[in-house]
């Protein structure tokens, strides 16, 4: 017995020490930052340091929340999210309900190797592409256009057009590698329930409807979970390339002030760029728990 | 998989009538895009300024690649951004691999408390300014250690390495090879990687994909041009469309100059995505394995 336990020792010893550097990196990047969260009720100046510089309460979330701002980011943060995550919920399980229904495996095999294509491209490289395609002189949607007479539209300078490019790009990108999940959700299923109700005469529509997509239902849920949760993150690497002079009224967001804030305007400040992160922090983890809760409750998936 | 009935029925033909068609559309919306870009980049500049490339190349040319291969700082940003994929995605994989097995075991002490420690850092984060400010404290500011060091793991893919783990390596083995007197750091190093090859494969692909396209912790912890990778040079030529007339060569007019500068965009944009695009087929049949194990509940 006593050997036993000093062997679990020494073996524990050599796991730790495995595990040591992987903890210390999450603790210096993910854990440190957090508590870097304290500049925010501070009067941050680099001079002073995170220690020496002031107390000021909660004033940087007073001028956050009373400033013209704050309602233009927040319905910007929020309905770009809604709208991708509506957009982008239902064509990766139609696409891979669809695809399930293949029998040639050559154009199955086809249709998933090119929508997972775009997934690899990098984001700079989409918002160059849309770029190029809506350009007013030379893009080949305006070209297109220009065949039933419509005059030259610059897509990229209307506020009103921002948010839809961003989404529908959104979709573009990510439907083929969204349905990968579905699609191993679907081959989990029971090949005796489809063959049963084949027996029975039911159509595809019907096994479709009253076999597969009970099939897929609880891994949806946890991705409309964990994309509601994410709520408050929007794609802001990829907005903050999209973002013009012209349709910033549409395109700025609380990640991408928060950028400007901190760390390229003329005048930065630290602290109200941290609080106004942290105000967004926040919200997205209480959203988090909340949607988890809720769906435990109707009793349906939760992450926890 | 599906049972075959004798005959289909009118309404099922008519379905698969249907699904073939909108499955045919995604197809075309996905793929167009992507050959009207290669279409356009072997064109001469005049055709693709004047609008007449639709699917094919229009009057075949390699000025716009000509072009891209005697631009240096197009060159330097490949030359970095293979270094930063390759040094980065060596690190993150390591790394994954050090934390993952430890949480795998059940026989480690407070593996629950680390596993919540790791998984709270996906729910709640630090921030970009106080991140900024740890990266800069570290005197990382401007150098390679930047570009690699601030996203040496994703707790994500700690998670779905872990399952596997703890799926594939049966607790027999662990047994069997403590019996034999093989400790932990021989067991991970001779035993549990070489099993795991499929999962290496897929998380190293992930990581090296955010390498290659990153772009935004280059744009705010470098500033010296000679360390740019790839994509904040495509950035400038792209978004900003900043392209700098000796980009150009020697030509004269502005029309020439602008169908030209049109063109080396569009090569530009087929030779950064071509790496990760020869890749990924080969990567592809580990996909759906990776992708599914993360949805295992841990």
């Amino acid at each position: 017995m006593q050997l036993r336990t000093l062997t679990d020792v020494r073996k524990g010893w050599q796991l730790y020490a495995l595990f040591a550097l992987p903890l210390l990196y999450i603790i210096v990047f993910k854990y440190v930052p957090m508590f870097g969260n304290v500049i925010a009720f501070k009067q941050f100046t680099v001079t002073k340091g995170m220690f020496g510089s002031p107390w000021v309460g909660f004033a940087h979330f007073e001028r956050f929340f009373n400033s013209y701002e704050f309602w233009r980011l927040l319905r910007n943060t929020l309905s770009i999210s809604f709208y991708t995550l509506i957009a982008s919920f239902p064509f990766p399980i139609l696409l891979a309900l669809g695809l399930n229904y293949v029998k040639h495996e050559r154009f199955k095999k086809t249709v998933q190797m090119v929508t997972y294509a775009p997934y690899f491209i990098s984001l700079v490289v989409v918002v160059g592409l849309l770029f190029q395609f809506l350009d007013p002189r030379t893009g080949i949607i305006n070209s297109f256009l220009g065949w039933f007479g419509v005059d030259p539209i610059n897509f990229m300078g209307q506020a009103g057009m921002f948010q839809s490019i961003y989404v529908w790009s959104h979709v573009w990108q990510n439907v083929g590698f969204a349905c990968i999940i579905y699609l191993a959700a679907l081959a989990g299923i029971d090949p005796s329930l489809h063959e049963a109700a084949v027996m029975d005469g039911a159509s595809k529509v019907q096994r479709m409807r009253h076999i597969d997509l009970p099939g897929i239902m609880p891994i949806a849920v946890i991705l409309l979970i964990l994309n509601t949760g994410q709520i408050m993150e929007t794609g802001f690497e990829k907005i903050l390339l999209m973002q013009n002079a012209l349709n910033l009224r549409a395109s700025e967001v609380i990640d991408t002030y928060v950028y400007k804030i901190g760390l390229v305007s003329q005048a930065l400040n630290f602290s109200y760029a941290t609080a106004i992160g942290l105000f967004k922090a926040v919200i997205g983890f209480v959203l988090l728990i909340v949607v988890n809760q809720t769906a435990k409750k109707v009793g349906q998936e939760s992450l926890w | 998989m599906h049972a075959k009935p004798i005959r289909e029925s009118g309404g099922d033909r008519a379905f698969n009538v249907v699904n073939y068609i909108m499955l045919t559309i995604v197809l075309i919306v996905v793929l167009y895009p992507l050959v009207y870009v290669v279409s356009a980049s072997f064109s001469s500049s005049y055709a693709v300024l004047s609008g007449k490339v639709w699917l094919w190349p229009v009057e075949p040319s390699l000025d716009g690649y000509k072009a891209v291969f005697k631009n240096k700082n197009i060159l330097t940003g490949f030359q970095n951004t293979f270094f930063y994929t390759v040094a980065g995605t060596f690190i993150n994989v390591v790394l994954s691999i050090l934390a993952a097995y430890p949480l795998s075991r059940k026989d480690f002490r407070g593996r629950n408390k680390f596993m919540l420690l790791f998984v709270f850092t996906m729910m709640f984060n630090g921030g970009l300014i106080p991140t900024y400010f740890v990266v800069k404290d570290l005197h990382m500011i401007d150098t390679v250690w930047a570009m690699l060091i601030p996203t040496a793991l994703s707790v994500w893919n700690v998670i779905i390495m872990r399952t596997y783990f703890q799926t594939t390596i049966p607790g027999e083995l662990l047994e069997a090879s403590q019996i034999d007197g093989c400790n932990d750091f021989r067991f991970l190093l001779k035993i549990v990687v070489p099993l795991s090859g499929p999962i290496i494969a897929v998380i190293a692909l992930f990581y090296a994909v955010g390498h290659w396209n990153q772009y935004f912790n280059a744009m705010i912890y470098l500033k010296d041009p000679q360390l740019y990778p790839l994509q904040l040079i495509l950035r400038d030529i792209l978004v900003q469309n900043e392209v700098r007339i000796d980009m150009l060569g020697d030509v004269k007019s502005a029309a020439a100059r602008q169908g030209l500068r049109e063109l080396l965009k569009y090569s530009l944009i087929v030779i950064s995505s071509v790496p990760l695009m020869l890749v990924y087929p080969f990567v592809q049949k580990f996909f759906v394995k990776g992708v599914m194990i993360g949805s295992i509940k841990g």
